[in-house]
């Protein structure tokens, strides 16, 4: 449905530098996580932008359609992305 | 005349409680939801004859089953009969905000939508079509700035109409139709459990049907648990099992994933429709700011810029306001003194001492309001513009380390982690964090930081036994105070951080844990009313706290203090002295001019009182012309005091000194010695065996027990232990040096060591009953309750005996102690930092997500 033209690798959303895009593939596990990303803007098929890392290294901020979410990088490791190169 | 109710429903930092403010003003109260700790805030307005009851929802960013903010959300909006719900949304983030529009619509409550920030969409370049959305969603759109009160009265039209057209049946057949578009690959399950639930007597008339087979193929547990009841049967529980399973088997997805992904999409597909953005992808204005204070070196930078600014504001600032309050705190004071029934010679009325006593406790706390003010319009600026979920994001790496959170920071600053501050409003702003172990963690260790009610203890202490100036390398001479004053700043911390840790190894180990997903809301510019507002709230609290609990404990005090007093036969010693020595005055004046009124006792207190007046006078630097108009009152009583040059008149002051000198040291006696009778007294005696291991006498076991009522009293009994004033009742309770002096001099016994022992187990020292009464409410449990208040208590008493035990036992003086102390407390917290449990939380995430099979969802689009 979303042809990416370019070459892409399949990644998870804490292993993107600043600046990297990715498109959510989708959410591993079933918990409570899933839902909460998916609430909070992260849904399967969104465009996210890796922002930057907290100074200490974590947690992280992303940017997807206009929302700004943090999230620890042990969350997202959960999330499975397919970068845009 | 009819009585409504809405209510309002958005996302966080949507406009809600801007909204909520300009259609209530300022007719609003506060409560809780029954049974959790979420804030329900009511107010009204009347309108055209008409009043109508506003209800803030909590904000929510959906309305599942998982947080306590979105069940409640939820309850509200299906039980309650309201005429209205008004969806707040950000139309500069018109996506996002849709998404809980989509769920608001499924309920179909009666939905109006007030589109916010207006003026933020226009300044990105975003223009709405708002027709065509009002058309697509089928509900009255309109478009406002609330913080310019754009759109109210449009707003308000909205709710009236509302109630006009009773569309619910209409909308109820459109909304199922649109489910079942929306929801393509579950349609068949939806329309099948609508069927199923259509047939139910009782859920069809109180629910919308569609929208409950929605949450049943949702696997929403409350609502099948309600539907289980409601039915009295398993049938509709069971058979939607089945149909989750076998929707899982088919897609190899959740079908609640499927479902918030349909409406993620759906909520993009109608902004990308009706909102018109001009000109190219410009970086938003929060972004951009967030570049510099979330930058590698410029943010913890920025951060600490912030937190010395919060610093020199509330406390350099705050505490040169304080200047002008005391005065108008000690005139009610002297006030009170006028009209109380007046002191005798050596009888003090104890009504009169009560009065004082109570007035004098409440002063100490209400000096600190200034202080207070600024601290939390500080904070509530902070909170508005937006920054302060930056501050969580900067230090949550490091307070994870210790079981805690990024969001623990609000707390840890209201609660005096930059030195002063007030564990009440720190606990109850523990509400915020999501994640319940950190938050316990947090709950618990707050009161281990300085609030502003331990310092008095501190200056009192460290300006009396620290005084000496060491040599440091680099620094040169650097007095103690100064370093001191240093280490108790910073020794919390290293308290808090170890012990949240350790907490939650091991009381706390099993509690749940939660993801940190956090949004970051946009900056915006605090609004004046909304800073004033929460300011004031809160030092409400606080003036509350102190006219109720702790004027209830200073009764209690008092009580304990007082009785059972004197016994009669040290009561006649006490009087024959007295006898003795105003017969020895009168004595000496006889025959004097000056002295012909002086015939009796009642004439000499007068004259005492007199010249007590007098010196009060001078004391507030009263103009000569007032002085005068005094003398005037008495003029020869005012030639006794004020005449220096007649050799009469001087003899005269010379044996009215000595009069004065005696009684002074009389009423000091006497309290001591009541002091000593009183209960309190016999309980410090009694923990004395034990206390002595800390270096704590009698004196300053009352002086802890009275803490526990509220941290100030620390200074106020001790103030009352050793008291040496020269006036007896008019104790100088606020003048420093007095009580420094008077400690210095009458504990000899009382070393540096001492000292910081006993500074050291007031850090710690167990909350006072405001707190513990806060953590009650914001645990839910007896159970925390009780730990919260007898964990520190012991942690405390061992820290106080460990340090002047153990530095009596190696020979340290207290500045010794201290920094070795220092260095233990600093080693154990890096270890803490670099201990790793098996890793816990990470263990319990991947179960919760795991368990229901290991699988990736997605190939939902
Ligand atoms: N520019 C602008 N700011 C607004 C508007 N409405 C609210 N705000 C600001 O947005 C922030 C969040 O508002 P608040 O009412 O606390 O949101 P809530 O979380 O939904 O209750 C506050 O700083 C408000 O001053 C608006 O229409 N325009
Ligand atoms: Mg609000």
């Amino acid at each position: 449905m979303l042809p990416e033209k370019t070459v892409t690798v399949e990644k998870t959303l804490a292993e993107l530098d600043p600046g990297e895009t990715g498109r959510v593939l989708g959410i591993e596990g079933s918990g409570v996580l899933a839902q909460r990303l998916i609430d909070m803007g992260l849904y399967p098929g969104v465009l996210a932008v890796m922002l930057r890392r907290a100074p200490f290294g974590d947690p992280i901020e992303v940017e997807a359609e206009g929302a700004y979410i943090t999230l620890r990088k042990d969350e997202a490791r959960f999330v499975k992305v397919k970068k845009s190169a | 005349m009819s009585k409504k109710t809405i209510a309002l429903a958005g996302q966080p930092n949507s406009g809600k409680s801007t909204v909520f403010n300009s259609l209530t003003g300022a007719r609003q109260y506060v409560a809780n939801y029954p049974g959790v700790t979420v804030e329900k805030m009511t107010g009204w307005y009347k309108r055209k004859g008409e009043t109508v009851e506003v209800v803030d929802l909590p904000g929510a960013y959906s309305l599942t089953s998982y947080s306590p903010e979105e069940r409640v959300t939820r309850r509200v909006l299906l039980h309650d009969p309201l005429s209205a719900v008004i969806n707040v949304l950000d139309a500069a983030n018109l996506r996002r905000s849709l998404y809980l529009t989509i769920q608001l619509l499924e309920m179909e409550v009666p939905l109006i939508l007030a589109l916010n920030m207006m003026d933020v969409a226009e300044s990105q370049g975003v223009g709405l079509d708002v027709q065509g959305l009002s058309k697509e969603l089928g509900a009255p759109v309109v478009p406002t700035v609330m913080t310019r009160g754009r759109g109210r009265e449009e707003l308000l039209d909205a709710v009236a109409d509302m109630s006009k057209i009773s569309n619910l049946s209409k909308n109820s057949a459109r909304s199922s139709a649109a489910h079942l578009n929306l929801y393509p690959k579950a349609a068949s399950a939806l329309k099948e459990l609508e069927e199923l639930l259509a047939a139910e007597e009782d859920l069809r008339t109180d629910f919308p049907v569609s929208w409950l087979a929605i949450k049943l193929m949702e696997g929403d547990s409350e609502v099948l648990e309600s539907v289980r009841e409601r039915t009295g049967s398993d049938r509709l529980v069971v058979r939607a099992h089945e149909l989750r399973a076998a929707f899982e088997a088919e897609h190899d997805l959740r079908p609640e994933l499927y479902i918030s992904s349909q409406r993620s999409q759906r909520a993009a597909e109608i902004a990308r429709r009706f909102e018109k953005r001009r000109g190219s992808d410009k970086v938003p204005f929060s972004e951009r700011v967030d570049r510099v204070l979330c930058h590698r070196f410029f943010g913890p930078l920025f951060l600490a810029v912030i937190v010395y600014g919060f610093y020199y504001l509330s406390f350099v600032q705050g505490y040169n306001l304080t200047h002008y309050v005391w005065p108008i705190l000690a005139g009610f004071r002297s006030f009170m003194e006028g009209i109380l029934p007046q002191p005798g010679l050596i009888e003090l009325p104890v009504f009169r001492e009560f009065v004082l006593w109570i007035v004098d406790n409440a002063n100490a706390l209400l000096n600190y309001v200034p202080i207070f003010f600024i601290l939390f319009a500080l904070i509530a600026i902070l909170e508005d513009s937006g920054y302060m979920p930056r501050i969580a994001f900067i230090l949550d790496r490091i307070l994870r380390r210790f079981g805690l959170h990024g969001q623990s920071t609000l707390s840890m600053i209201l609660g005096g982690v930059v030195l002063g501050g007030c564990a009440v409003p720190a606990v109850m702003a523990t509400k915020g964090i999501p994640d319940e172990k950190s938050r316990l963690a947090t709950i618990l260790t707050l009161p281990m930081l300085n609030c502003q009610a331990k310092l008095p203890l501190y200056f009192l202490l460290i300006s009396i036994y620290f005084n000496e100036t060491v040599r440091l390398p680099f620094f040169g001479d650097v007095s103690q105070q100064s370093i001191v004053i240093v280490f108790i700043q910073t020794i919390s911390l290293l308290f808090v951080l170890p012990i949240a840790k350790i907490l939650s190894m091991t009381v706390l180990k099993n509690m749940e844990t939660a993801p940190f997903i956090m949004e970051m809301p946009p900056y915006h510019v605090p609004t004046f009313r909304g800073v004033l507002g929460r300011a004031i709230e809160r030092v409400w609290l606080y003036i509350r706290k102190i006219t109720t609990v702790v004027v209830a404990i200073a009764v209690v005090l008092f009580v304990l203090l007082h009785f059972p007093g004197l016994t009669p036969e040290r009561k006649t010693h006490y009087e024959a002295e007295k006898d003795q020595a105003v017969q020895a005055f009168l004595a000496s004046v006889q025959g004097k001019s000056l002295a012909e009124e002086l015939k009796t006792e009642e004439d000499v207190l007068s004259l005492i009182l007199f010249q007590q007046g007098y010196r009060n006078l001078l004391r507030s630097g009263a103009k000569p012309e007032t002085r005068e108009a005094y003398g005037e009152k008495n003029p020869a009583f005012f030639e006794i005091i004020q005449n220096r040059k007649s050799e009469e008149a001087r003899s005269i002051e010379r044996e009215l000194k000595k009069l004065i000198s005696f009684r002074s040291t009389t009423l000091t006696a006497i309290r001591k010695e009541r002091i000593d009778n009183s209960v309190l007294g016999q309980l410090g005696r009694a923990l004395e065996p034990i206390s002595k291991y800390a270096g704590f006498n009698w004196r300053v076991n009352v002086a802890v027990l009275s803490t526990l009522a509220a941290k100030e009293n620390s200074v106020s009994t001790l103030g009352a232990l050793y008291v040496k004033e020269e006036t007896g009742a008019e104790a100088d309770s606020d003048n420093g040096d007095t009580l420094e002096a008077r400690m210095r001099d009458q504990e000899e016994d009382f070393t540096p060591l001492h000292a910081m022992a006993l500074m050291l187990f007031m850090v710690l020292c167990p909350p006072c009953l405001p707190t513990v009464m806060a953590i009650k409410v914001q645990t839910g449990s007896t159970k925390w309750m009780l730990f919260s208040f007898f964990f520190p208590l012991l942690l405390g008493l061992l820290t106080a005996i460990l340090v002047f035990s153990g530095g009596s036992a190696l020979g340290l003086d207290g500045f010794q102690a201290m920094w070795r102390f220092y260095l233990i407390a600093l080693s154990l917290t890096i270890i803490m930092a670099f201990f790793k449990p098996k890793s816990q939380n990470k263990a319990e995430l991947w179960l919760a997500l795991r368990k229901g099979g290991d699988r990736t969802h997605g190939d939902a689009f």
